[in-house]
């Protein structure tokens, strides 16, 4: 563990960023709080991949060539890199197009496993099965998990979410039970910044033999996580939001489960022979990344890694946890303003949601967005969510370690101008 | 600041008093929209009498920008033929895809050319779309007899 004493120094990263240094608006200062979104690339990612593309391009395993060996090197090593990141081993981490598709990995594997043989059955669902998620999930962990229970006939449940907006686990018990087969869940809400209990949800899994599912994209960028630690069968989680790549997720799983779990996609790369009518399949991870896999792209997320190393995940977490609390204090010194999810920094991460009383939320964004200030609007894929909460869309600021104090000055500035052009201030 | 040149006085004054708002009974048919990347949605209903539109009444949430171009809307087609209806149906659209480079003929538009500045940004034209969507569908569901 890396101790918390020095603060960042955010004018010198914000110098490997060079899209921070552009204005937009008719020259504003751009003030970027929509991370959650999608995160900016510090110019050591882009040169990695750029690196790899100018002085080892191939394609990785196959071809037995230097500029071959080479790339797939540099992938493996990646590979290794990023595992290590998040407590894993690199046969447990699978490279896929983005997280939405690693969920639907393990969604549709465990649908082949209803027609696949002995080998799978602990994967198997069916009439009589359920599939437990959450009222907080972000459609990426809902839908493929609603779609799975409608093909297989499972039944889907959800944990609620208090007025608070944390996770309601008074009926954990009598909702994770015996025919309970997936515990689906988000580490860190994309919306509410709210940080679950994984800890008892897992106990509770482990006591009743269900699979747990970890969406970590809202929680790897942003602190230091170790998925072996946490006791989780799966997580997942996108390169972009973590200073990496387009085109990039990342599916983790214990090794013993990917290694009894059918594949989803067919093709190359993931087979051990194939005959006319037959096939068998190469060993995880290679199993689960048919196709010529996204080499540049993971090699620039290990570079991210190793940058996010280097400045340190605790520091990273210190710093916009200083970041929320000011943003959250700021909002509640303005009036007419509710913040969707905790008011205080308990438990909760830097993405913080907020309603304006009698101004919608694409206008108050409109308002922010002509002071500079990006922010995402609308439901952030989370819609039954924002049916719970009784608002039919928000704003939200998310923080990263790039962002400092004077932007969340210029952002509680904006908001109090949105009252002001709209007259309701 | 760009900002005025979207928020139109005309928009906000539609936006805070509404023309036309609230679901009337008769009607002919009925259509329901939804901007999927924002929640915003409308319930629109048509009357036709014959080949005129007799009623347009709506119900609905989204920001000022739809509901202010579905206010404009009913002043603009409700008591006209279909055609001249979708006529002006015809020159919002083009205006609202122009980006900013289509003149609007205020003979056509009326209150609706306020909403030129909205064309210049491309993430809100949807929204101004939603409501004149929706009188689109409920036309041509009338017209089908469904």
């Amino acid at each position: 563990m890396t101790a918390v004493t020095a603060p960042l120094d955010v004018d010198a990263l914000r110098a490997d960023f060079p899209i921070l240094g552009r204005t937009v608006r008719d020259g504003k200062r751009l003030v970027y709080l929509d991370s959650g979104a999608t995160s900016q690339h510090p110019v050591q990612v882009i040169e990695a991949e750029r690196a790899f593309l100018t002085e080892h391009n191939a394609a990785v395993h196959r071809g037995a060539h230097q500029l071959a060996e080479e790339a797939t090197d540099a992938y493996e090593h990646a590979r290794a890199r990023i595992a290590e990141f998040v407590g894993a081993s690199a046969n447990e981490l699978v490279f896929t197009k983005n997280a939405t598709e690693g969920i639907n990995l393990v969604a549709y594997a465990m649908g082949n496993a209803s027609t696949a043989g002995p080998e799978s059955a602990r994967f198997k669902l069916g009439p009589g099965d359920e599939i437990v998620i959450t009222e907080m999930e972000h459609h990426a962990n809902l839908v493929p998990w609603q779609q799975l229970a409608q093909r297989t006939g499972a039944t889907l449940r959800w944990l609620g979410v208090t007025d608070e907006g944390r996770l309601d686990l008074s009926n954990v018990d009598e909702l994770v039970n015996s025919r309970t087969k997936v515990l689906a869940f988000t580490h860190q809400s994309n919306v509410l910044g709210t940080v679950n209990p994984v800890e008892p949800l897992v106990a509770r899994a482990r006591s009743v033999g269900a699979l747990v599912v970890l969406d970590a994209c809202q929680s790897v960028p942003h602190s230091a996580v170790d998925f072996r630690a946490l006791g989780i069968d799966f997580a997942v989680f996108s390169s972009h939001k973590m200073l990496g790549p387009y085109g990039l997720g990342v599916l983790y799983g214990r090794h013993e489960l990917l290694a009894a779990m059918p594949p989803f996609l067919t093709g190359g790369s993931m087979i051990e022979m194939v005959e006319m009518t037959r096939t068998t399949f190469a060993p995880p991870p290679q199993r689960f990344e048919a196709g010529t896999p996204m080499t540049s792209q993971a090699v620039a997320l290990g570079a991210a890694v190793d940058y996010l190393s280097v400045v340190g995940m605790d520091r990273i977490a210190a710093h916009e946890h200083q970041l929320t609390v000011a943003a959250l204090d700021g909002l509640a010194g303005i009036e007419g303003i509710r913040v969707l999810g905790p008011v205080d920094g308990h438990a909760r991460g830097g993405a913080v949601a907020f309603v304006v009383d009698g101004i919608h939320p694409h206008d108050v964004g409109q308002v922010l967005d002509d002071q500079g200030v990006a922010v995402r609007v609308g439901h952030h894929c989370a819609w039954p969510l924002h049916r719970r909460l009784g608002v039919p869309a928000s704003v939200r600021a998310s923080f990263y370690l790039y962002n400092d104090l004077a932007d969340v000055d210029a952002f509680l500035a904006a908001v109090r101008e949105t009252r002001r052009f709209f007259g309701v201030a | 600041m760009q900002l005025q040149q979207m928020y139109q006085e005309i928009i906000l004054d539609h936006y805070k008093n509404p023309h036309g708002r609230g679901l009337r009974d008769p009607f002919d048919a009925e259509s329901f929209q939804v901007n999927p990347t924002c929640g915003d949605e409308v319930t629109l209903r048509v009357r036709l009498d014959g080949d005129q539109v007799a009623d347009v009444s709506y119900d609905g949430q989204g920001c000022s920008i739809s509901q202010a171009s579905t206010s404009v809307l009913t002043d603009l087609v409700v008591g006209r033929s279909v055609g001249e209806a979708f006529g002006k149906l015809d020159a919002f659209v083009e205006l609202m895809q122009g980006r900013g480079t289509v003149e609007p003929d205020e003979d056509v538009l009326e209150d609706g050319i306020a909403f030129a500045g909205v064309a210049k940004y491309p993430a809100r034209v949807k929204c101004a779309l939603l409501g004149w969507m929706a009188f689109k569908d409920a036309v041509a569901r009338a017209q089908g007899g469904s």
